[in-house]
């Protein structure tokens, strides 16, 4: 049973007492293979918890080469939250201060508010390979790695610009948490998902003001920012479904993973009025479809060869069938899935100088398995990924939400429900 | 979400059915907890190894001898006679090898150095047909320096008693630095994923072969061939002595390669496999089973024609004790056994045959569970969740597991 009280500090949650040894978690932990700094998931997790319990003294810095995929959890035959006890290990316990990289990785929103203005120029600096090397030699931040660029039109202002305007024309309404992938880097996603949800009979609304989901400041240890962002999120969502009786939408597997479930359980933010109705497109659309409510109608000339990755937090939430089940309804598919394995970046950790090398080794089998996929492309949830995949493969990455975007007959889809 | 069958339990008898039945063109999804017991795996299935604390040597004659509530019994023995040759040929379908006979149980040799009856062995272990000697009368046994799930000194005193003269030596590879600084992670799994890697198998055999000298055979922990299945018999191939491999403290490296086979065989025949998922309740109207709710799907409900349940017994939580009740924890099902008398769970004396592992969910005759004193019509029941036999005392859980799965599976395809 879930305490009703949140108490993080006096007592250990997450069915740390229903571990049984059985060490099956570090089977299917992908940093324990590369990295023997990491004293795996049982160690780190309950193992470790029970001394933490008498004596803070006893947690370890190590712990921070966990990169929170959750693929132990997801394996545990006993339903121990072994990334979420390591998580409040970590919360509670470390002693080291962010750092100011940390900050930098983590503070999505005002990071990606003034790259995205000065873009033009931001963009290609960032690139330029002296400048990694500074940013490897200052900030810690690897030389190998590219940052995403940033957009010179945020996809707020493009959405009051061009789109804005035509949502109420709709009878039915969704609104759209989009994250700061879409809003700073990508705007397209955004786009073609209005696209979708228009075709599909739904007018698309912004949140009156949507913060960073905050996952990657909960994960370099910036929790007050991270709370007081999921209070106000949570307020702004409530608006939407309670008040306005509108769902919310997203295209970002990580954001809504965070909202629905690190905001309760690792944060202590509740959000039970928002949990159901907050979740992803691809499983809004599913239960319409499911429902008989919806019929999408694809063109005939769309013909691809796609393989399908799934995110840790996809794996996580068992929601990669709502994705996949949409790209196989596409009829020029030809659909692969991969192995669910985790890609290594992890958000920021894998960004870090001191986890690069992990982050590639994780990542590694999956790497080969896509050069080897002959896919065309490769589809997934999770902007991080899609990151991930680019830098480290021969391939490009697409969102379902995309790809359906662009294989969809949308007159023809239109038709069908005005009828 | 709606198939044509879903099974509750991802385990050896859930993904059994489910692959005999995706096998016959159902589109099937399966729900499992967590990762399964076959992450345990001795390496062999047991059918029958004991019945009243005696030896069982044909397992298809002791059978007659069991209680008529047992699910042997209750399949049928000429349905279990032909059941038994399906099962291996099902397994080899998925990539597993296993040999073994029902009418004549052979010897594994266990971590504990003792010889036990068995029916079927995969073929990373030796199977041998005499309980009180070996066909080889010196054994060098070989461990991995600061590998501490291989119990070098039981299997020695194990050979020991049937005359075999034994050495045990330790070695080290500078590969396998790296997991033993963190002495409670040098397990198997992380040993094997070393292996899988394929470029130590030369200088390892070569270090084996050293060590072997003057030896008969060679006795290794089993450690070799988790995600890569190859390596087995790559190591075997380079090593010049014969090999004999006994389990290690689990997991067990042949057993989670087992269970990625069969999923991926489940998988390559259509099946959905969903992992990490708990089933929180269902649905039941008119005596039918329509739909069930998951943790993970929330609103949208799994719907299928047909459910079978494989959640196995209590220790994967098909069944849960409390202080005062035992209880079917999905849908509240009827359970055969003294469900609120918990004085009679137990038998004080531990090593005795324990009521409560008798118990289980109450079927039909059909294997359907039953609610209430009725049959709920869709649902069929498989594996340990069905009572009626002490697995752990007779050596028959494998054995209930996979025969009772095909069973169900047969009833459900007519």
């Amino acid at each position: 049973m879930k305490k009703e009280i949140f108490e993080p500090f006096n007592i250990s949650d997450n069915n740390f007492e229903q571990c049984v040894k059985c060490t099956i978690c570090t089977v299917y932990c992908p940093v324990l293979e590369v990295n023997p700094d990491y004293p795996g998931p049982k160690q780190s997790g309950p193992d470790g918890e029970r001394l933490r319990l008498k004596d803070p003294n006893f947690f370890d810095e190590s712990l921070k080469l966990c990169l929170n995929c959750k693929r132990c959890e997801v394996a545990c035959p006993h339903g121990v939250k072994i990334g979420d006890i390591i998580q409040m290990a970590r919360i509670k316990h470390s002693k080291k201060k962010p750092k100011v990289r940390d900050m930098i990785l983590a503070n999505t929103d005002i990071v990606g508010t003034m790259a995205s203005t000065f873009a033009p120029i931001v963009n290609p600096i960032v690139a330029l390979k002296p400048v990694r090397r500074i940013m490897d030699g200052v900030l810690k931040i690897d030389h190998n790695r590219i940052f995403p660029k940033y957009t010179g039109m945020r996809f707020e202002t493009w959405y009051r610009k061009h789109a804005e305007k035509t949502q109420n024309d709709f009878k039915k309404h969704v609104s759209y948490f989009h994250g700061c992938y879409v809003n700073y880097n990508f705007p397209q996603l955004g786009k073609d998902l209005i696209k979708i949800m228009n075709a599909a009979g739904y007018g698309v609304h912004l949140l009156e003001k949507e913060k960073c989901c905050g996952v990657a400041l909960i994960s370099n240890g910036l929790i007050k920012q991270a709370t007081k962002q999921a209070k106000h999120n949570v307020e702004a969502f409530k608006k939407s479904i309670v008040e306005k009786k509108m769902p919310v939408i997203s295209t970002s597997s990580t954001c809504i993973f965070t909202i629905r479930d690190e905001y309760p359980h690792l944060l202590g933010v509740k959000n039970e009025e928002i949990r159901d109705e907050s979740e992803l497109a691809t499983r809004f659309l599913f239960r319409l479809i499911d429902s008989g409510e919806l019929k999408l109608v694809f063109k005939d000339s769309y013909k691809k060869r796609i393989a399908y990755h799934t995110p840790c937090h996809m794996e996580k939430l068992g929601w990669s069938i709502y994705s996949t089940t949409l790209l196989r309804m596409i009829p020029g598919i030809d659909f692969m899935s991969l192995e669910s394995r985790c890609c290594g970046i992890a958000g920021t950790y894998g960004f870090k100088k001191e986890n690069y090398e992990t982050s590639q080794g994780v990542g590694k089998p999956l790497f080969d398995q896509i050069d080897n996929s002959g896919a065309d492309f490769v589809s997934t949830d999770c902007e991080t990924c899609k990151w991930q995949v680019e830098m480290s493969t021969t391939k490009k990455v697409e969102h379902p939400i995309s790809i359906l975007a662009e294989a969809l007959d949308v007159e023809a889809t239109m038709k069908l429900w005005q009828e | 979400m709606k198939f044509d069958n879903i099974i509750i339990g991802g385990g050896l008898s859930g993904l059994t059915c489910g692959i005999k039945l995706a096998e016959q063109g159902r589109k099937c999804a399966i729900v499992s907890s967590g990762q399964s017991a076959i992450h345990f795996f001795s390496g062999s299935f047991d059918l029958l190894s004991k019945v009243d604390g005696k030896e069982v040597k044909n397992p298809l004659e002791g059978m007659k001898s069991l209680a008529s509530n047992h699910p042997y019994q209750r399949v049928g023995l000429e349905n279990i006679s032909r059941l038994v040759e399906e099962a291996p040929q099902l397994l080899v379908r998925a990539g597993l090898n296993f040999a073994g006979q029902a009418d004549q149980n052979h010897y594994a040799l266990t971590p504990m150095g003792v010889m036990k009856p068995t029916w079927l062995t995969i073929d990373d272990f030796s199977r041998f047909f005499h309980n009180d000697s070996f066909p080889w009368k010196k054994a060098a046994i070989l461990n991995f320096s600061g590998f501490l799930d291989f119990h070098t000194l039981f299997v020695q005193d194990g050979l020991k008693k049937f005359g075999v003269e034994t050495q045990v030596k330790n070695f080290a590879m500078k590969e396998f630095e790296a997991i033993r600084r963190n002495p409670s992670e040098m397990r198997s799994t992380n040993i094997a994923k070393v292996f899988d890697r394929g470029i130590i198998i030369d200088e390892f055999a070569e270090k084996v072969n050293e060590l072997s000298k003057g030896f008969n055979v060679v006795i290794l922990p089993s450690v070799f061939g988790l995600f890569n299945k190859n390596v087995t018999a790559e190591i075997r191939a380079k090593i010049d002595k014969p090999v004999v491999l006994v389990p290690a403290i689990p997991p067990s490296v042949p057993g989670i390669r087992s269970q990625i086979l069969l999923r991926k065989r489940f998988e390559e025949l259509g099946g959905t496999y969903f992992l990490g998922d708990n089933v929180e309740g269902g649905t039941i109207e008119n005596n039918k089973l329509v739909a069930i709710q998951t943790n993970n799907h929330g609103d949208i409900k799994l719907e299928a024609d047909q459910f079978i349940l494989a959640s196995g017994s209590f220790y994967s939580k098909g069944i849960v004790a409390t202080r005062e009740k035992l209880y079917e924890p999905i849908l509240g099902l009827d359970i055969d056994g003294e469900v609120e008398d918990s004085e009679k769970w137990l038998d004080e004396k531990f090593f005795n045959d324990q009521p409560y592992m008798h118990y289980g969910v109450k079927t039909d005759k059909q294997f359907r569970a039953m609610m209430n004193g009725k049959p709920i019509e869709n649902l069929y029941v498989a594996g340990s969740v069905l009572g009626g036999a002490n697995a752990l005392k007779e050596g028959s859980g494998a054995g209930i597991s996979l025969l009772t799965s095909l069973h169900v599976a047969e009833q459900l395809l007519k």
